[in-house]
């Protein structure tokens, strides 16, 4: 069975101030319908921009190369109509800031039954209905005075539910997250996943989960694509990259968190700043912040290495340092 | 803000007919606290103009004398008919008390009450007021709607072209206006308010452009920049994600909420637009209140220029208490008893 979404060496490049400035450099991954991946990376790794050039959302004037297939259409074919259903039916997103993507002067109702009601012609009464029912599964019980309201009366843990409801409320087979519980606060951000979670699995819709947190990933997602400089730089399952990092920066990230069962008295920092896919140098983008750095890594930038049944890593050094890479980090040799 | 901002009763909104009964309430309350606001400001108004009209050189005498020389006694005369000869405070008791009876004056000037002469002169002023005022919605709108969706050369340069038109004062626009569509083109009268009706509106419609043209050009890059602003507004990203049409898109999330910067703006430049009307019409030689103010203020006619004064005074604040109204309706997250929150 071929995967539902196919993205296969995307480069993108925006323009900045007359020049294009690149984002995303040779991203390449596949999605199974019904499963979730994780995306995870710092600020300017080039998650949103991955997520946003799925649902054809780049800003004018963006360059972009590569292919990005939807159930075996190229997304970049697709013209007016076609883009609209697309956009429509297929996939889904859910923004960060609920506050901000939902207009102000309108009402919830407005918001949940508008897709329903244009794309879907459905009767203005039976997308009512509907959008209360999704109400009640996202959690909002009092529907049908919540439908009344307008955002800015709804705390931003209920509006993140709305926002959950409205995408969902298509059936898409794809759905776009992109840091869909970044805003809210971390007792809301577990009731938001877990809504999210359920209704991705009872559905069987494709999750594609934006975020920058690396446990939060591991416990939602199948698999884990790790981000750096707008580039891939491992994929694997879930639960293998905590334990068994294949790519010295999800190494450095792993040991970077703090762990519930142990004191530490200082956490090991990655020394250096991150790095924005335009500023990144030639070779690995990760190598100047690389204890394991060599003179061949600065050479040519070095291609995605599948591992067979494990997943992939973008270091050239990945058989050799394999199983090594968690081990000795201490602080000192880290900052050095 | 936070749902812990809002006020309780907005929580506890139960029915949509509680809602309008509320939304009834607070308009009422706002009326009446505008119409408060609107007789303190006449007030204090008709001091400032009574003072300054004062402290200015000039006399209604030597209107009265036609400027003949008089004996003292005759002057004495004239000046007691016209109680010149009280204390200033005094005349304007006199004035002020007059009002609280429904009695504007008399005009020096006329002998005719100052309420006929303000149902005479106000209709030319109302309709040229109201004729630029359609203007500036209609083309100024229609300027900021293209240059807003319709990036480009075009839209460029009708943005450049507004910001010259907005630096024209009202009687240059007036002169040139009347050189080029009156006295080379013939298309417009040159002066004069015609014999009523549609003749009226035809002879208007020059004045009304001279009038309106800095107000539709600086409404125009106003409706142009909110349209830009809420086409890049995350909302707007939302309703395209969701693949609902460009016009619908458009429409019901884009102009909607521009429309809310643009009102407030519109409003108050409409309101500005009472002011230039008195240049216009001295310069197409419109017999409206403009004209009337500026005879009376040179004769020192003051009930006149009182009467005149209270009524643009009046019509600003009551198109300010509409704008907020329009507001409040057009945004929920302003309540109706006020612009603030």
């Amino acid at each position: 069975m071929s995967a539902l979404l196919e993205v296969e060496g995307l480069n993108v490049h925006l323009p900045v101030d007359g020049s294009l400035r690149r984002v995303l450099h040779d991203v390449s991954f596949t999605l199974e319908a019904g499963k979730a991946l994780g995306l995870v990376g710092e600020s300017g790794s080039g998650k949103s921009m991955t997520v946003r050039t799925i649902a054809r959302l780049l800003p004018q004037g963006a360059k972009v190369d590569g292919h990005i297939r939807f159930d075996g259409t190229d997304v970049f074919d697709l013209r007016s109509e076609a883009l609209r259903r697309y956009r429509s039916g297929d996939v889904s997103m859910i923004f960060q800031d609920p506050r901000s993507h939902t207009n102000p002067v309108r009402r919830i109702g407005d918001f949940l039954t508008e897709a329903m009601r244009i794309n879907g012609k459905v009767p203005a009464r039976e997308a009512s209905r509907r959008a209360i029912d999704l109400l009640a599964e996202v959690g909002i019980h009092d529907g049908e005075r919540r439908m009344r309201q307008y955002p800015h009366e709804l705390s931003g843990g209920l509006l993140q539910r709305v926002m959950i409801a409205a995408s969902v409320a298509v059936r898409p087979r794809l759905i776009l997250a992109d840091e869909p519980t970044t805003a809210l606060d971390v007792t809301t951000q577990a009731e938001v996943m877990g809504i999210l979670g359920r209704l991705q699995r009872e559905y069987g819709m494709a999750m594609l989960f934006i975020t920058h947190d690396l446990e939060l990933a591991a416990a939602s997602c199948d698999e884990t694509i790790v981000l750096y400089a707008g580039g891939i730089v491992e994929r694997q399952q879930s639960k293998r990259l905590h334990d068994d990092p294949l790519h010295p920066y999800t190494a450095a990230l792993v040991q970077a968190r703090p762990d519930i069962d142990h004191t530490t008295g200082r956490l090991p920092a990655i020394p250096g700043n991150p790095t924005s896919a335009y500023e990144a140098p030639d070779g690995c983008a990760f190598a100047p912040r690389c204890r394991f750095a060599q003179d061949r890594c600065r050479q040519a930038f070095p291609p995605l290495l599948t591992i067979d049944g494990i997943g992939a890593s973008r270091c050239l050094r990945t058989d050799e340092l394999r199983g090594t890479l968690l081990a000795g980090a201490t602080t000192e040799e880290v900052t050095q | 803000m936070s749902v812990h901002a809002a006020p309780p009763a907005a929580l506890g909104a139960g029915s949509p007919r509680h809602n309008n009964k509320r939304l009834a309430v607070n308009v009422l309350k706002l009326v009446a606290a505008r119409l408060a606001g609107l007789l303190g400001t006449l007030f204090v108004a008709s001091i400032v103009i009574f003072g300054a009209l004062y402290l200015a050189p000039g006399s209604p005498l030597t209107f009265l004398t036609h400027g003949r020389s008089m004996s003292p006694e005759a002057i004495a005369q004239l000046e007691q008919q016209y109680h010149l000869d009280e204390p200033v405070p005094l005349q304007y008791l006199r004035w002020l008390g007059g009002v609280l009876h429904g009695d504007f004056g008399t005009s020096i000037l006329f002998h005719e009450s100052v309420g006929s002469l303000l149902g005479s002169h106000g209709p030319i002023t109302l309709v040229l007021v109201v004729l630029s005022a359609i203007l500036v919605i209609a083309f100024g709108l229609a300027v900021g709607v293209f240059a807003g969706l319709r990036p480009g050369v075009a839209s460029s340069s009708i943005m450049a072209a507004a910001t010259a038109v907005m630096a024209v004062p009202a009687f240059v626009a007036a002169v040139v206006l009347t050189l080029v569509f009156a006295v080379v083109l013939g298309w417009f009268p040159v002066f004069g308010t015609g014999n009523g009706g549609l003749d009226t509106v035809y002879h208007l419609i020059l004045p009304a452009i001279a009038l309106s043209l800095a107000s539709v050009a600086f409404v125009g890059r106003l409706a142009q920049a909110a349209i830009r602003q809420e086409m890049k507004a995350d909302h707007v990203q939302t309703a395209i994600s969701r693949g609902l049409p460009y016009r619908f898109v458009i429409r019901r999330h884009v102009l909607r909420n521009a429309a809310m910067p643009v009102l407030t703006v519109a409003g108050l430049t409409i309101a500005g637009l009472i002011a230039g009307s008195v240049v216009v019409e001295q310069v197409f030689q419109l017999n409206g209140l403009g004209s009337l103010l500026v005879t009376s203020v040179q004769q020192k006619d003051f009930p006149v220029v009182q009467g005149i004064c209270l009524v643009y005074v009046a019509a600003f604040i009551v198109l300010n208490t509409l704008i907020d109204l329009a507001y409040s309706v057009l945004d929920p997250r302003v309540p109706a008893s006020g612009r603030k929150q």
